[in-house]
């Protein structure tokens, strides 16, 4: 699945998407955040405080317990600030 | 007669008038037209601003715009809408975002353009980030404006 990064996320991450395979056992949002977290330094900062992070499964808000199977792109970026 | 938004986000600047004008030309049927514009503030929290960059989420946002345009234009009676946000680097005295609604009365039009910037604001993936003399830092969300959006929903 392809993974998007916005805003300061993208920053702390250093890279605008990606795509990931992350094993059946990642099964939600929350689950993924967790994985991606263990890549490296770079997620691991961006990831650090994951209740503050908004995620969205094919341009749709979701909830940390949204299931992502089947999803074709996931984003996460920090609350919106626009308007 | 079915009512479809125009959505449109681009780099460039926006013309109120055109935009009005674009409502309302050669329509009979049109009482009000309420219209709210977003500026760029020259300060924020007593510190100086050089310019904004907003940052968004091709795709989504064009979605999110029109999920909540097709819910007002649901909930209110409706002739228009217009929403209009800009992106990229915005200076001071710049406008950023246009919300027209126009209808046959002022009150659906002056509660549908409110209802349409509560809701982007708390919901359309855009992202500010400021220049000020201590350097760039993205805004940090308010909680009033969650707030202000979930007002609508209450029965």
């Amino acid at each position: 699945m392809k993974v998007k990064y916005f805003a300061w996320v993208r920053e702390r991450v250093g890279i605008a998407e990606e795509t990931v395979e992350p094993p059946a056992s990642v099964r939600t949002v929350d689950d993924l955040i967790g994985w991606l977290s263990k890549r490296g330094e770079a997620y691991a900062y961006a990831f650090e405080t994951p209740k503050v992070i908004r995620a969205a499964i094919d341009h749709a808000h979701v909830r940390p317990d949204a299931a992502i199977s089947g999803a074709r792109e996931i984003a996460f970026f920090p609350p919106m600030t626009g308007g | 007669m079915t009512v479809v938004a125009t959505i449109r986000i681009q780099e460039t600047d926006f013309d109120i008038g055109q935009e009005i004008a674009a409502l309302t030309k050669g329509r009979s049927d049109v009482g009000a037209v309420v219209s709210f514009s977003g500026i760029c503030r020259g300060s924020e929290n007593g510190e100086p601003i050089a310019a904004l960059t907003l940052e968004h989420y091709p795709g989504m946002a064009e979605a999110e715009i029109t999920r909540h345009a097709d819910e007002a234009i649901s909930r209110w009676p409706l002739t228009g809408l217009t929403v209009v946000h800009r992106v990229g680097r915005i200076t001071p005295g710049e406008n950023i975002v246009l919300v027209l609604a126009a209808s046959q009365h002022r009150q659906a039009a002056f509660q549908a353009a409110e209802f349409l910037m509560d809701y982007l604001k708390a919901n359309a993936p855009f992202w500010k980030r400021e220049e000020s003399p201590k350097g760039a830092s993205w805004i940090e969300a308010r909680d009033h404006d969650d707030a202000a959006a979930a007002r609508w929903t209450k029965s």
